[in-house]
């Protein structure tokens, strides 16, 4: 099938092309109705492939020029095509969690999540970025007379991260699509609270999205606005500025002027300052490289729950590997990856919670930071 | 650890076909990282149990594919940035990435470790005789430091003489 571009000239012609597509029965892309054919307008017209060179020929005999505006409509379907959803209803209806979504949308998804599962999820307000958008967190939390410990999850802390936020929004829709039919996701919900920020980083995300889509940090002006942005999980007060860092605005891992000169990384530290004593679990989303991290990036020096530590990573990593197969591996940052300090699983061990972890998702590297949205789904699923 | 020399590591590895998760090859390889000049790309020596696949037949349909273009292929991120590539663009992101193989050969050391994450820019360059030649911007991520190291490479490619990085 080939799409037509056609500017008639005369009314002449223009009646000419009425009639075509009328007795044709040709799909018209602009104009909606053939009676709203035009002289001097732009005409659009799909042509069945068995007709296009009748009526190639039939316009080149009445001398009406036209381009092809596209030469294979099937082509250009099948290449915008997003992955089928074998999953009957979102929560939202609609809402396609296998693609990738721009903040503005994210902050809708939110409103929406608690307004269709008001009786589980209140969307909280945790503070405001740089370029002063509010950020907000979701908590997830089943109505009950007793203190619940809290599970925190943040997504984003790094812009182009991207498959991260899409692991919160999908871990929401997870949750709230099967606490009542799965036994251990309500069993869950009886003991704990959920508390989920699905973009930490907003600013950068968005920048992300609009100028450069390997962008890392916030975007805090620096120098007089000549350089931007801090890395926020290098901006914690976990032995802040010692090492794997740099103090030069420049660099990708600059770590700001001092611990928390962010308002991102205080409005964060705050909450979890004030709730720490409720707060069993620290995660913090990141991608890529399929890693379970624990403390510390500062210091080869083990933290004091090392082994449990290991334990149930070790059992998470095993637990995600049986979905797909995808290996994962444990291990203290400073030991499989990279020595840094100022991160914010660093800081939540060192205020006393005592399970946190970075979770580097998908992949090892042949996609890095542009993983394909048809990996989202297995990615989540495996994670979940 | 040899002394006044470097570092050398004996590795045991399966490598893997990105394009056939299912077949894989052993592989043993000796890597000697020299003391001092980094300048100096580590040196590699690697035997391949088995035998590679063969790509003759998919190699020749791109081979002439680029060859039958009427104006030189020009092109921009790849992939794009929800991580989407058109199948017409696939081997050339693979041409890339083996490319980007050797640029970052030649600059690894013990404390790097590059990918390739995007390609920005590229060009075919017109030529006479039978090679294929492109000109990339590439982007390499190296995960130590975090940072996005753009880079500029030009790519000789022959179905049956291989590829060739010139800078």
């Amino acid at each position: 099938d080939q799409v037509l571009h056609i500017v008639p000239e005369t009314f002449q012609q223009v009646q000419l092309l009425q009639h075509l597509c009328s007795s044709l029965l040709l799909d018209l892309w602009k104009p909606l109705l053939p009676e709203d054919i035009g002289a001097g307008e732009d005409l659009h017209m799909r042509v069945p492939a068995p007709l296009v060179q009748e009526v190639k020929d039939s316009l080149d005999q009445h001398m009406i020029s036209y381009s092809v505006l596209i030469p294979d409509v099937q082509e250009l379907v099948d290449h915008s095509m997003p992955r089928e959803r074998n999953s009957p209803r979102q929560v939202p209806d609609g809402y396609d969690y296998t693609q990738y979504h721009p903040m503005e949308e994210i902050y809708q998804w939110m409103t929406e999540i608690q307004n269709s599962n008001s009786e589980l999820v209140t969307q909280h307000y945790l503070g405001n970025t740089v370029e002063n958008r509010p950020m907000y967190y979701l908590k997830i939390s089943q109505p009950s007379d007793k203190t619940k410990k809290i599970i925190w999850m943040d997504c984003g802390i790094h812009a182009r991260e991207w498959i991260t936020p899409a692991f919160c929004q999908w871990f929401v829709k997870e949750i709230l699509q099967n606490y009542k039919s799965d036994p251990k996701i309500s069993r869950f919900l009886q003991n704990l609270d959920l508390y989920i920020l699905p973009v930490l980083n907003i600013d950068g995300y968005i920048y992300s999205w609009e100028e450069d889509r390997l962008w890392r940090k916030n975007r805090s002006p620096h120098m007089n606005g000549t350089c931007y942005g801090t890395d926020l999980n290098r901006n914690f007060n976990s032995s802040w500025g010692s090492i794997g860092v740099s103090y030069n605005c420049s660099s990708i891992i600059f770590c700001g002027s001092g611990p928390e000169s962010e308002p991102e990384t205080k409005a964060v530290a705050q909450l979890i300052e004030r709730k720490k004593s409720d707060i069993l679990c620290y995660l913090t989303i990141h991608s890529y490289g399929q890693y379970i991290l624990i403390p510390y990036g500062s210091t080869t020096e083990p933290p004091s729950n090392s082994e449990e530590l290991m334990y149930v990573g070790e059992k998470a990593a095993a637990a995600l590997m049986e979905k797909y197969g995808t290996s994962y591996e444990v291990g203290s940052t400073s030991l499989i990856l990279y020595s840094n300090s100022g991160s914010s699983r660093d800081w939540a061990h060192m205020i006393g919670i005592p399970f946190s972890y970075t979770f580097e998702l998908r992949d090892k590297g042949t996609h890095g930071f542009v993983l394909p949205p048809d990996q989202i789904q297995p990615t989540c699923e495996e994670t979940m | 650890d040899i002394d006044g020399v470097g570092h050398k590591y004996h590795l045991e590895l399966v490598l893997e076909d990105v394009l056939d998760k299912d077949s894989t090859v052993n592989c043993t390889a000796e890597i000697l990282y020299h003391l001092g000049n980094k300048n100096i790309a580590p040196d590699v020596q690697f035997t391949i149990e088995g035998e590679l696949k063969n790509t003759d037949e998919a190699d020749n349909i791109f081979y002439n594919r680029i060859k039958s273009l009427e104006k030189e292929l020009v092109a921009e991120n790849i992939p794009d940035n929800h991580g989407n590539i058109s199948p017409e663009m696939e081997p050339v992101r693979l041409l890339a990435w083996v490319a980007s193989g050797y640029v970052i050969w030649q600059n690894s050391t013990e404390n790097t470790k590059f990918q390739l994450a995007q390609i920005k820019h590229v060009k075919q360059v017109k030529r006479s005789d039978e090679y294929l030649e492109f000109d990339f911007m590439i982007l390499l991520h190296e995960m130590v430091s975090q940072e996005i190291i753009p880079w500029q490479m030009t790519v000789l490619w022959h179905p049956q003489h291989g590829v060739q990085v010139t800078r």
